[in-house]
């Protein structure tokens, strides 16, 4: 038998694998997204040391 | 291992589900609705939302659902063995294993939840916590294998999404979002009988007791028919409240009457030329249900676009 014939196996993890790291790769852009959404907001400012608000 | 004996020997294994395998657990079909109602909930908000975390509250509000599904089908593998409809889910399949499912579903859960909070308010948050809590214990452990009004009281699940949609957007709860959850728990009753009445068999072998099983078919087309008109008095009255209008009036009266329409036509029936004609009645019911919530639900939208312009309402 061929060792370069794919069994399903490889298949079904190559898939999840590559699912996985897009899933992961959207979330990190998603996280960045809201990070600029959420300060660019008109409202933001940094939390002070004497308890400014956020 | 090497790549030759894996070719020739090895069988799936847990650990081995393809990506798609996991997303099947989700249940994307209802995710469909989940998607479509919370978006609705969220956009008919008076409160704008940056569309960034617009996005974000819906996604995870949808993945908070997925790991509803999860669990879901975590819990019922050995009745979703049984049943025909259910018999090809990932888990009686045999391509993911009962304890992947139960780990992916959890941490799914608690990764929504946290989400929603920091992407919008705890509000959101806890209110799809509990939804997820009232869909996997409440219905899914509790209710369902005890009483033929699992549907009913686990209606509720599934009505929390524009609730939440618009928890996400305001912060708070208010009359419209009760309004918009209240549509959605009168439709599931009779949307999930009219499935039951020609899904029979599969209910039957699987011991659940749906109505069809505890208290008979005849009686079963009767709630059909008694929660379809509670349901169009209900739908057609929110057209007099902030989340109506003439459009969304116009919409409703169409779309129950057809429905009311379908529920008399189910009431008459009897068994036998049910069983004749293989239930065309029955899912055409089903199918105009589906219709319907997408069809009040973008009425509602279209309503809350106008309004935010000036027009439209009363």
């Amino acid at each position: 038998m061929s060792l370069s014939k794919q069994h399903e196996l490889h298949k079904r993890r190559f898939s999840r694998n590559m699912g996985l790291g897009l899933v992961l790769a959207g979330f990190v852009a998603l996280v960045f997204g809201l990070t600029v959404a959420k300060v660019s907001n008109e409202d933001f400012s940094v939390p002070t040391e004497n308890g400014g608000q956020n | 291992m090497s790549d030759a004996s894996l070719n020739s020997t090895v069988s799936t294994q847990p650990g081995d589900a393809g990506f798609g395998d996991f997303f099947a657990l989700l249940k994307p079909r209802v995710m469909t609705l989940v998607v479509f109602t919370a978006l609705v909930g969220l956009l008919a908000a008076p409160v704008g939302v940056h569309p960034v975390v617009g996005f974000a509250a819906i996604l995870f509000i949808a993945v908070g659902g997925g790991a509803s599904g999860a669990l879901n089908m975590w819990w019922e593998s050995d009745i979703d063995r049984i049943m025909k409809r259910t018999r090809k889910r990932p888990i009686p399949a045999g391509k993911i294993a009962e304890g992947e499912a139960l780990g992916f579903g959890v941490a799914l859960a608690g990764f929504s939840v946290v989400m929603l909070w920091l992407a919008t308010n705890w509000v959101a948050a806890a209110i799809l916590a509990f939804t997820i809590f009232f869909y996997v214990v409440i219905y899914t452990m509790w209710l369902k294998r005890w009483t033929p009004q699992n549907i009913v009281i686990g209606g509720a699940a599934g009505a929390f999404p524009p609730m939440i949609g618009w928890a996400a957007a305001t912060g708070t709860v208010s009359i419209e979002s009760v309004l918009m959850f209240s549509l959605v728990f009168m439709w599931t009753p009779p949307h999930f009988w009219a499935l039951a009445l020609f899904m029979k068999s599969d209910y039957h072998e699987a011991g659940v007791p749906m109505l069809t099983v505890t208290h008979g078919r005849k009686s079963t087309r009767k709630h059909i028919l008694v929660y379809t008109v509670l349901l169009a008095v209900l739908a057609i009255g929110a057209a007099f409240t902030s989340i109506g209008g003439p459009i969304y009036l116009t919409v409703a009266v169409i779309y129950n009457a057809i429905f009311l329409k379908g529920a008399y036509d189910i009431w008459r029936r009897d068994e036998a030329t049910a069983e004749a004609d293989n239930y065309i009645v029955e899912k055409k019911v089903f199918k105009h249900s589906l219709y319907y919530l997408f069809a009040l639900f973008t009425a509602i939208l279209v309503q809350s676009t106008l309004a935010s312009f000036g027009i439209g309402g009363w």
